[in-house]
């Protein structure tokens, strides 16, 4: 048997960051599949730095609880976790296609499984998907409705656009519904603009993009940010870019009517239970024993097996 | 559990047994047993009766043994807890019998003596030592751990779980081992791998200078605070920062492999080991400011003036300003008095006495 070790980044100031990890960390452990279950956090405890000697197996299976490959999954997490051999080319990615490396942990010289993010995981459609169905009450949602993927952006890391890119595309893909978009907070097509996005073909945002795709504009737009957990981001910045809110301390109305457009502001994806899944499938992925827990957090979560390409 | 401590202690000491003062071996299908008491023996086959008069030995034994979790440092914090290494059994069966009690951070621990040699255990706020366990709100779910420790009295977020800023009020009453060392790993993560590292005389210690020169990313700028004249930043941060009154681990870590620090680490239980999130995170905001030069200013103040601001320091450091009553006009730190003062002093900008930040303003 192993250890599941969910890495987090936690925070100092919103208690509520840590939730998430905490709340698939639980569906997991009761599910059973893993020895033990821990959480693991950047800017909490246990630090990445110690969380490992709390851990009595040999063998350790670590998620990252993020949403893109970049500086926290490819440099700090195994750095703080003494993965001394680590290198990112080990994961052989073009900035969505991390699975996982087999490692050694220099302090306590467990063998650590070290999983690509979550984020980047394919099963994570399913759950931006199920955030669209759990946001409108509709498990059938698709005909009529838009939906846009959110993202931070590049900043410092272009493989977190990627991500949101990726994602979009693939639910795209699955034809379900009339449009999917991905947008970013903090450049083009920024999120600022959603309704323009979602217009008739001829919409002066669609023919600026080169988007078109002959659909029929959309009334009901899904906002779903791909942020791990609910913050200062997905509370107070999106809802007012987008013009859910002046002033995000009164709140919207679900859904919230802007430019004529009924948008579906979902919060953070990382806060739907479907996400255990995700979670395990990447520790499955890297080889964990997992048995039939899958099975198992899919009955708990209602996943289905991945929908898969 | 069926299999009596008598059948797994006779089993068992077919390979010896050396435990906790009692020594036992077996030969013909008879088991010897050896305390610092007696000697008995009894037949493999039906120990119970002959092994009845040392029966403290062997539940002692199956407990520690079968019931509790077999992983070094969580057992030997056990053993710690009822002071295993220093009682004989009798001594601790009849210190337990009245429970025997030992703080963590601000944790008091009660072990007692359940059915069979189990221990039971208590676990609640040191504060809460000796109030009835039915008047306070009572857990089992060591996950319930987790929403105890978030906020403090005041319902402000723990940003660091080891501020001695613990809220009282609950108990986790009668709880096995296994609930308690979870429960534990929630309130003070990883402090038990830590002290029996430490024990162990193999604590790794990741000290200020190579814990800053580690830090990439925003943070990478810590290690320009560092210019090699010498280290009274590092004093201030570790005053500032790992003092008891704002963190119950005991600082270890030190400037560097050569160089300690002259503040004091603090008392603690548990060890310190390396700088912590909170403390990198201040000494970059820190580095920033400290970057800067200082000036000459020029301010006029009565001295009470001066002793006041001093005084709000103070209360503002010592996280007593919320405490001070609304008409406790002795105090500088009042609130009455700091609007007056502030009244007086600041002009429309918030310069204090006028006197312009940057001289170009």
């Amino acid at each position: 048997m192993a250890t599941l070790v969910i890495a987090a980044h936690g925070s100092h100031l919103n208690p509520g960051s840590s939730s998430p990890t905490y709340a698939h960390a639980d569906t997991i452990r009761d599910v059973g599949g893993f020895d033990a279950v821990r959480e693991t956090f950047w800017k909490e405890e246990p630090h990445f730095r110690e969380v490992l000697r709390t851990v009595d197996d040999d063998e350790v299976y670590v998620v990252p609880l993020f949403i893109s490959e970049g500086y926290f999954t490819e440099e700090v997490i195994p750095r703080e976790l003494r993965l001394e051999e680590w290198d990112p080319e080990m994961w052989d990615s073009d900035g969505t296609d991390a699975s996982q490396a087999t490692l050694t942990a220099a302090d306590t010289g467990q063998t650590v499984h070290y999983c690509g993010p979550v984020g980047t995981h394919e099963a994570m459609s399913d759950v931006i998907v199920r955030r669209a169905e759990s946001v409108t009450g509709d498990d059938e949602v698709g005909e009529g409705f838009g939906v846009a993927v959110v993202g931070h952006g590049t900043e410092r890391n272009e493989n977190s656009a990627k991500a949101i890119k990726y994602h979009a595309d693939r639910i795209r893909d699955r034809d379900r519904f009339e449009e999917v978009k991905a947008l970013f907070m903090d450049e083009d097509p920024e999120v600022d603009d959603v309704t323009e996005f979602f217009e008739s073909e001829d919409s002066e945002a669609l023919r600026a993009s080169g988007r078109s795709h002959g659909r029929r504009p959309c009334e009901d737009i899904v906002v779903v940010p791909l942020f791990v957990a609910d913050g200062y981001h997905t509370q107070e910045d999106i809802p007012e870019d987008m013009g859910l809110t002046d002033d995000y301390r009164e709140g919207w109305a679900t859904p919230e009517t802007v430019d004529g457009h009924r948008i579906w502001y979902s919060g953070a994806v990382g806060t739907e239970p479907l996400m255990a899944d995700v979670i395990l499938e990447r520790a499955a992925d890297a080889g964990a024993p997992v048995g039939d827990a899958l099975d198992r957090v899919r009955e708990v979560t209602g996943g289905a097996a991945l929908a898969g390409d | 559990m069926d299999t009596s401590p008598y059948e797994a202690f006779a089993e068992a000491a077919a390979d010896g047994i050396a435990f906790d003062g009692l020594s036992a071996t077996t030969s013909d299908g008879q088991v010897e047993v050896t305390t610092p008491e007696t000697s008995v023996t009894a037949p493999v086959s039906a120990p119970r009766g002959g092994l009845a008069p040392v029966e403290e030995y062997i539940t002692d034994w199956f407990f520690w043994h079968q019931h509790a979790p077999q992983a070094e440092d969580r057992w030997a914090f056990l053993r710690w807890l009822e002071s295993a290494e220093e009682r004989s059994v009798p001594d601790r069966y009849e210190a337990l019998g009245d429970g025997h009690t030992r703080s963590w951070g601000q944790l008091a621990v009660t072990v007692t003596l359940g059915e069979g040699g189990e221990r039971r255990y208590d676990l609640r706020h040191e504060a809460d030592a000796g109030t009835p366990a039915a008047e306070l709100t009572g857990h089992d779910d060591p996950r319930e751990m987790r929403d105890i420790v978030e906020a403090d009295e005041r319902g402000r977020y723990r940003p660091l779980k080891t501020a001695p800023t613990l809220v009282d009020g609950w108990v986790f009453h009668d709880i096995d081992a296994a609930t308690l060392l979870e429960a534990i790993e929630y309130c003070y993560p990883a402090t038990v791998a830590n002290w029996h590292r430490e024990r162990e005389g193999e604590l790794d210690i990741s000290h200020w200078r190579e814990t800053m020169e580690r830090q990439t990313g925003i943070y990478g700028v810590i290690q320009t605070w560092d210019r090699g004249e010498g280290h009274d930043h590092v004093e201030w941060v570790a005053e500032a920062c790992c003092a008891d009154s704002q963190c119950l681990k005991r600082r270890e870590w030190q400037y560097d492999g050569e160089t300690d620090l002259s503040t004091d680490g603090g008392d603690g239980a548990f060890p310190c080991r390396e700088p912590c999130s909170v403390v990198v995170s201040a000494a970059r905001q820190w580095t920033k400011l400290e970057g800067e030069q200082s000036r000459t200013y020029e301010f006029e103040l009565t001295p009470s003036e001066k002793e006041q601001l001093e005084a709000l320091v103070d209360a503002v450091a010592d996280g007593r300003a919320a405490e001070i009553r609304e008409a406790d006009l002795y105090d500088g730190a009042n609130r009455y008095r700091t609007r007056f003062l502030r009244a007086k002093l600041f002009d429309d900008e918030g310069n204090l006495c006028g006197v312009p930040t940057s001289p170009e303003e």
